[in-house]
């Protein structure tokens, strides 16, 4: 690729990863990029790096701006391995003057096995640098997503470089959001924030509200990960306030896994039952879903309906799976119910409600055990839950 | 003395250990913590503390 500018003197030289589809455990159907953007100034500064497999093509494209040599100012917002990766590279081969971070930042690039030589300057939020004629504001976002995050913001370009905040993992030759479609755009960002930020929504708000007060003039929004927020930058900060309050639609998930069919033939009824109440359903198996893809459909879902068959006094695997993941991304004010078919014992259905206990869900019923094979009266009595459900939606969600 | 943990991101602060990187002794219960402390691993503030 080549540099492209985004303000003046101000270039993406990042990289483009379109063979990825496994993102430690984020299924990335379309690839993701790392975003990294060199300043030319009076102190030329590198703003975080790329995965370490693709540090040839950052340095390509700086290279073909200036002498990476002349590096002054090394910026590390976020010291994981897709953006601080080749901070060690970077360094040996540039040997900057300065390597601007948090004190977490410093502290985890330390735990990295980083040289405790280089020459660290940690800042906190509120503090400014000068490069000459543009400066360099940081504000720590700690926990969004790691103790050491923060973001960096150039005043004079209102330009927000905000690492992995408002980021989404799509592979694209286009650079700003105004060249590609809007919805899928805000798909892949829906994506990223139900199973990257979602349990950190408290912090989002309160993040809001500190941009909001320090006032920050923002017409750009520069992420780690995906498009450049250029032509709606407004877009995505409505977006994440509306995902942190996790507002939700009258919408119900239904996910289940099957050994014989008896489970499947529920969550059917079910789903019937919601349709009838005209509520958006998602039927997600979880042989053929990806954990990531069942995250998504439950950012904005109210109701949450999980169905397994018992296997060796337990749920399916793949069960446990979804609601071990589900738990850590903390959904809340959800209204929810277990169902499944069962040979002898039957503890699916008591093991799923205690997820939903420790997620503080809403059970709408003690749930729902079928022996062997559902009748008649069993898969009417699933689709009377599924009604029930669609009635306790509408009258939450207006 | 009770153990507090971090609801932000799961740190546990125990009273025997304390915080001795940030000049808090061994054996400083939550509740004698400064309220300008703040969690060691994520920056989040006292109030944030629920007791294990």
């Amino acid at each position: 690729m080549f540099p492209v500018a985004i303000k003046d003197n101000v270039y993406w030289v990042g990289a483009i990863d379109w063979n990825i589809r496994d993102f430690h455990g984020y299924s990335t159907y379309k690839g993701t990029t790392y975003n990294a953007y060199l300043i030319l100034d009076d102190k030329i500064t590198l703003v975080d790096t790329v995965k370490y497999p693709f540090r040839e093509e950052l340095l390509n494209n700086i290279r073909q701006l200036i002498d990476p040599a002349r590096i002054d100012y090394l910026i590390v917002n976020h010291v994981e391995m897709d953006h601080a990766g080749s901070v060690q590279y970077i360094t040996d081969l540039v040997k900057p003057e300065k390597i601007f971070c948090s004190p977490m930042g410093q502290k985890n690039m330390l735990a990295y096995n980083l040289s405790p030589d280089y020459p660290y300057e940690v800042v906190k939020t509120g503090q400014s640098i000068s490069l000459g004629k543009k400066t360099v504001q940081f504000i720590e976002t700690r926990m969004l997503h790691w103790p050491d995050s923060m973001f960096s913001y150039l005043p004079q370009d209102k330009l927000l470089i905000s690492s992995d905040a408002f980021g989404e993992h799509w592979a694209t030759n286009e650079r700003f959001d105004d060249q590609v479609d809007m919805a899928e755009l805000m798909a892949h960002a829906a994506k990223y924030y139900a199973n990257i930020l979602l349990l950190y929504s408290p912090l989002v708000q309160k993040l809001l509200a500190e941009v909001q007060k320090l006032g920050l003039e923002i017409d750009m929004i520069a992420p780690d990960h995906g498009l450049i927020w250029r032509g709606n930058p407004g877009a995505i900060i409505q977006a994440y306030d509306r995902w942190s309050r996790q507002e939700t639609a009258q919408k119900a998930v239904v996910i289940y896994d099957t050994m014989w069919h008896s489970t499947e033939k529920m969550a059917h009824a079910i789903v019937e039952g919601l349709t009838r109440e005209d509520i958006s359903t998602k039927l997600m198996n979880l042989k053929v879903n990806h954990r990531s893809e069942i995250m998504t459909e439950v950012l904005d879902a109210k109701a949450i309906i999980c169905g397994s068959s018992t296997l060796n006094n337990n749920i399916l695997p793949t069960m446990a799976d979804i609601l071990t993941y589900m738990k850590g991304l903390k959904p809340v004010n959800k209204i929810a119910a277990a169902f499944g078919s069962y040979g002898w014992s039957g503890e699916a259905v008591g093991q799923i409600n205690q997820y939903f206990e420790e997620m503080k869900f809403t059970l709408a019923s003690p749930g729902i055990k079928v022996l062997y094979g559902p009748n008649e009266a069993d898969l009417q009595n699933c689709a009377a839950l599924g009604q029930q459900i669609g009635r306790m939606i509408k009258e939450q969600v207006k | 003395m009770k153990k507090y943990v971090c609801s932000v991101c799961g740190f546990v602060y125990d009273p025997a250990k304390g915080d001795p990187e940030n000049n808090i002794p061994a054996g400083t219960p939550f509740e004698n913590l400064p309220d300008s402390w703040v969690c060691p691993v994520c920056g989040a503030s006292k109030d944030q503390f629920e007791a294990e």
